[in-house]
């Protein structure tokens, strides 16, 4: 076999797919993202012909031409500027934002038969990215990129990624694209009962496996709970979890580590080990599991003191927290409306689907270790390790590399506390690679919530009182079970004025896979309940939904209002949610979009979504930005946050240029290593701009006053940015739909969303942003669901199973800006990376139901269920 | 993804087959889930079958035949349901990437109610020929091939070695619908209608856990397909791709088209 024109090092294994035997020879390029063929990421070409290297038998690539992405160009060491004629429209484009999916993509393009060029769709529906909601890409396969906005200075124009030739040409290095000599593999048992206790571990068989080196259980674990969540605050999680716990909580928590010199070995290992479980009852819906005598999911931690001092609110009841808020009174205010709407929602789980799995790979240096792993917040996880190892600050390093894709989920510790353990045990360098079927089983979902909203309006359609109810289902553990719950009752209610509003809400312990961060954070699932509702009531009350809504949200000057004590340092600093809604429906009448199916029985409809977001998360967001001036006059910037495909990198480029009077490619970005900079929160509540952002510009204009007053040599200076006080951002979706009774089919016939982004400093990767936002959402809204069967076993564990949007399933948004300037951030700057998800679902809610008359309040609408409901409510007229 | 147990990558031969063994056609599937159980790979390229043979009588489908080589052979102008080869094997999950490689036996071996081929080759009376370990052979209508969600006819150690269309099904008129939840998406329902002189044919799988033909002796109208398919209480599946009230319903729906572009 030849790779890329030289004779590949040695024979494959036996039963080794390409994909492997290419990356164990340093073809980093080609990436591991499903492991099943599904979403092309690992595409190379054998004979010059694009297949999937995951799942083509390297035996057969033997005596053939393998070409990857490094030898695309002609020349593996190509510079920047030896591209390939499809590297180069990517690059032009920027049709990326991660970057995981790219190299793959491009092979894929490079090598497109003829017969399918034409069929863009159909060409790429085995190539996945779950950032850009593909709209760059195809632009870039059709060689229709648009021109680049120019301005003058740094700020405002579409400054490119600085990693966009390393992209491109598969030269970024990922979480584990390095080579580590002498490197274990882990691979983790997991239990297949959702409730048990081990009674024994017997890892004698395991031990006997040549290869394997050590197994590590609960009795090798640290006695020290924590949570996998990662907050500024720790308290703000539970200490509910142990790195190996003797009681099992969920079917695919894991139970035992086995390490191993190959990853076959781990993998026959675990195999071996003999775990006998007691087998317990337990709980999988969150409405029993809070109902007397259910089986308990932390029945072990009831006692009163004890719950108090690991912050659940009542293991006792399966409580994981709890709200009760109660403004005005109800009664009165329902007693004073004309019309009252009380509805009832059900929002599913969904997966992140970052193509780049949770990975970590730790090494012993000195006295402590380093971590390299995909996280989005390496200061927390460095803090979070010194605490569980009983470890100094300084002895724990933690890096990420380029992280493929985030979205929330990698705001926990999943891999790194184990690599750690692992490392120090053994000595040598673990790494730790989920499978795709992991990221399933066993590491987070969106929380999934059962909602009911109880409005009431006078005839004026003036809100008199709204009530919420809320039943998040958090899973086996607390991980950012109450943060996503109070934020689920946070901004969707305080953005409307309203004289009560009382809240009722529970995150509920199950026997089920927990549920953690997701964009939007809990945001996403109470708008879709709240907007839905308001949109019901404006129709009963004959008013224009969008009208409504125009004379209950607050405006400057209002009180922010939600559950009491909330949102106290939060203003309405600049307001750009009329421009927003002005811009949203100008576009929904502007005739643009798709025509209306032909063929019968399709009819149209219209719907709008508003959501509001505080500007960074409560309790506290630190950031630091170091800057650097090298003896040679160049500046370097050592930023804490993480650069996961949110674009930030180029985005501190700019707001360091500006400070200093100069242009971003001046500007060398070095981030999220806690050994280069001070104390970080990290990527997470939309903070990389307006926090991050907001401390890398104090560095320079601290470092532009230095230089000014004459200072010469090496100079360094540092900016902190603490994300407080708070401001908002708000983002509006509009969509027209097409909806065929008969078949269920619902088609996106044009999906605009208008943001108030404050001063854009970057239009096309904010543009970027919100595509893959409401492309996300609209893939959340139509199609994905993580799947729990009766008995708790997660059963959507494959890309094929469990469907996010490819480029042909959704159209591209239209996206427009709201001209507002914001005091607090950064040169007018606000938070734009998790605000596009959260207005899709109710947009698309209220479009069907303008369209058939049928309010919608189960997610996913899949045709087969929109079907069956829309059935059902025909069948419901006829016999009323 | 790599098959960690895997210790042997070896050419196919007959009577080579043991427990642990699994025959590697495309790999497209084999290398997509974990298979602790294989031991050995025992790979089909070896026999060096010809992908696609055609005759007076018909064409002779080797199992190793790929997806694109089938989509793209050119078949003489007197074979019309030939066109049917292209349809269904673009209505294959994957991509095109994985249609160059994933072969036509693969596909019905894996006995997915969605698996295109397993349409195809019961749609056209397909007859497939299969080779136990001992090398005596044996055959099977296509059609009852496979018989359920994920099982087929084969025993241990046989293998499909090809699929034989009659030329006097290639000859036929034919209509092809089929739906999913997503535009590219696995098949949830896929309905395959033939004519002839001999009448009329209509082949379900997808919606169904194994397919199923209705036969008439000539075309039926409206109501008469419709009452065949209610009389006739369809094996509906269940996944995610599909409700089982909804690919019933859809199957009603496509069937009237199939009937309908067939009487045009």
């Amino acid at each position: 076999m030849n790779v890329n024109g030289r004779p590949a090092e040695h024979e494959p294994a036996p039963g080794q797919c390409l994909r492997t035997h290419l990356r164990e020879q340093g073809w980093f390029g080609v990436k591991k993202g499903c492991d099943t063929g599904d979403c092309g990421a690992c595409t190379v070409h054998v004979d010059g012909q694009p297949v999937h290297s995951c799942i083509y038998p390297a035996r057969r690539a033997v005596g053939h031409e393998v070409t990857t992405i490094e030898g695309l160009s002609g020349s593996e060491a190509a510079a920047g500027d030896d591209l390939h004629p499809v590297q180069r429209c990517f690059l032009q484009g920027q049709a990326f934002q991660c970057g995981f999916c790219t190299a793959g993509m491009v092979m894929t393009a490079a090598a497109l038969p003829e017969e399918h060029a034409h069929d863009l769709p159909e060409a790429l529906k085995g190539n996945l990215c779950r950032c850009t909601g593909y709209r760059p890409i195809a632009d870039a396969l059709r060689g229709t990129v648009p021109p680049v906005q120019s301005a003058e200075g740094p700020v405002g124009t579409d400054v490119p990624a600085p990693a966009g030739p390393d992209v491109v040409t598969g030269r970024a290095r990922y979480t584990l694209d390095v080579e580590v000599p002498g490197a274990l593999h882990a691979v983790l048992a997991r239990s297949p009962h959702p409730s048990a206790w081990i009674r024994s571990v017997d890892a004698a068989p395991a031990l006997a496996v040549p290869g394997v080196v050590t197994v590590l259980t609960w009795q090798d674990s640290p006695d020290v709970a924590y949570s996998t969540a990662r907050h500024e605050n720790r308290e703000d999680d539970p200490d509910d979890t142990l790195l190996f716990d003797r009681t099992v909580r969920f079917a695919g928590q894991r139970v035992a580590a086995v390490v191993a010199e190959t990853r076959a070995a781990a993998e026959e290992g675990c195999r071996r080990l003999v775990v006998d479980y007691d087998v317990l009852p337990a709980v999988f819906d969150p409405r029993a599991a809070i109902a007397p005598g259910a089986p308990l999911v932390h029945g072990d931690k009831a006692d009163v003191a004890e719950a108090l001092a690991r912050r659940i609110h009542d293991p006792a009841q399966n409580m994981a927290a709890h709200i009760s808020s109660r403004i005005g009174d109800l009664d009165a205010g329902l007693a004073r409306a004309a019309e009252t709407v009380e509805l009832s929602f059900g929002v599913q789980r969904v997966q992140h689907v970052a193509l780049e799995t949770h990975a970590a790979i730790a090494w012993p240096e000195g006295e402590g270790v380093v971590v390299r792993s995909s996280t989005q917040v390496p200061f927390l996880t460095r803090d979070a390790l010194c605490r569980l190892f009983d470890l100094p600050r300084d002895a724990v390093r933690v890096v990420s590399g380029r992280v493929g894709g985030g979205f929330g989920g990698k705001q926990e510790m999943f891999t790194e506390d184990v690599v750690t353990l692992a490392a120090l045990r053994t000595g040598r360098p673990v790494q730790l690679e989920f499978t795709r079927e992991e990221q399933f089983i066993a590491t987070s979902t969106r929380h999934p919530m059962e909602i009911t909203v109880r409005a009431g309006a006078d005839a004026d359609g003036a809100l008199t009182a709204l009530e919420v109810r809320v039943l998040s289902n958090t899973g086996a553990y607390g991980n950012h079970g109450a943060g996503v719950l109070f934020h689920s009752c946070g901004e969707s209610i305080a953005l409307y004025n309203c004289p009560v509003k009382h809240v009722e809400a529970v995150a509920a312990y199950t026997h089920t896979v927990p549920a953690g961060a997701f964009r939007g954070y809990g945001m996403s699932q109470t708008a879709f309940a709240i907007e839905s509702t308001l949109d019901e009531l404006a129709r009963r009350l004959g008013l224009d939904p969008v009208e409504l809504r125009r004379r209950n949200v607050v405006h400057p000057g209002d009180p922010m209002i939600s559950i009491a004590g909330s949102h106290p340092d939060v203003d309405l600093h600049s307001y750009g949610l009329t421009e927003c809604l002005d811009l949203v429906e100008a576009a929904l009448d502007s005739g643009r979009g798709e025509p209306v199916p032909t063929g019968p029985g399709w009819s149209t409809g219209r719907g709008v979504g508003i959501t509001m977001l505080d500007s960074s998360p409560p309790r506290g967001h630190v950031a630091t930005a170091r800057l650097v001036r090298g003896e040679d006059g160049g500046y370097t910037l050592f930023v804490g946050t993480a650069e996961f495909g949110n674009g930030t990198t180029t985005v501190h480029a700019q707001l360091a240029a500006a400070g200093l009077g100069t242009t971003a490619d001046a500007i060398r970005v070095v981030s999220s290593d806690t050994a280069l900079t001070g104390h970080d929160t990290g990527a997470f509540g939309s903070t990389g701009t307006m926090v991050a952002g907001a401390a890398t510009l104090r560095a320079a204009q601290a470092m532009a006053a230095l230089v000014e007053s004459g200072a010469e040599g090496r100079l360094e200076t540092e900016g902190r940015a603490d994300g407080t006080p708070r401001t908002v951002a708000f983002a509006v979706h509009g969509l027209r739909v097409a909806v065929r009774a008969e078949t269920g089919e619902i088609r996106v016939l044009q999906s605009v969303q208008a943001v108030d982004a404050g001063t854009v400093l970057n239009p096309r990767q904010l543009r970027g942003q919100v595509e893959g936002g409401a492309t996300q959402a609209l893939g959340a809204a139509l199609h994905e669901h993580v799947d729990v069967d009766g008995t708790g076993q997660v059963t959507t564990r494959t890309l094929r199973n469990y469907h996010v949007p490819a480029l042909g399933d959704v159209p591209a948004t239209e996206v427009f800006f709201a001209r507002t300037d914001d005091p607090l951030g950064p040169l007018g700057a606000k938070p734009m990376s998790e605000a596009p998800f959260n207005p899709v679902a109710p947009a698309l809610g209220n479009a069907v139901r303008d369209a058939t008359g049928v309010r919608l309040t189960r997610l996913p609408f899949t045709a087969d269920r929109v079907h069956a409901a829309l059935r059902a409510e025909r069948l419901q007229h006829q016999t009323h | 993804m790599d098959l960690g147990t895997v210790e042997e990558f070896a050419p196919a031969a007959l009577g080579e087959w043991q427990p642990g063994d699994a025959w590697l056609a495309g790999g497209t599937w084999l290398f997509s889930e974990p298979q602790p159980q294989l031991r050995r790979l025992l790979d089909l390229q070896a026999f060096g079958w010809p992908p696609l043979t055609a005759g007076d009588d018909g064409l002779e489908i080797a199992a190793t035949c790929t997806l694109t080589e089938l989509a793209r052979y050119a078949a003489p102008a007197e074979w019309p349901a030939a066109a049917l080869f292209r349809r269904c094997c673009e209505a294959l999950l994957g991509s095109f990437k994985v249609r160059s490689l994933a072969t036509v036996g693969g596909n019905l071996c894996l006995a997915l109610p969605a698996g295109p081929m397993t349409a195809l080759a019961a749609a056209l009376d397909g007859v497939c020929t299969l080779w136990a370990a001992d090398g005596t052979q044996r055959s099977v209508r296509a059609s009852e091939f496979v018989t359920g969600n994920g099982t087929n006819v084969l025993r241990p150690g046989e293998l499909l070695r090809s699929v034989h269309l009659p030329a006097s099904a290639l000859r036929s008129e034919m209509a092809f619908r089929r739906t999913s939840l997503s535009p590219h998406g696995r098949s949830a329902a896929l309905v395959i209608g033939r004519r002839d002189g001999a009448g009329a044919v209509l082949t379900v799988t997808a919606a169904t856990v194994r397919p199923v033909q209705l036969r008439f002796d000539r075309l039926p109208d409206a109501e008469e397909l419709a009452a065949a398919l209610d009389a006739a209480a369809l094996p509906w599946h269940d996944d995610v791709h599909g409700l089982p009230a909804w690919r019933a319903h859809m199957t009603g729906l496509l069937a009237e088209d199939v009937r309908a572009e067939l009487a045009r």
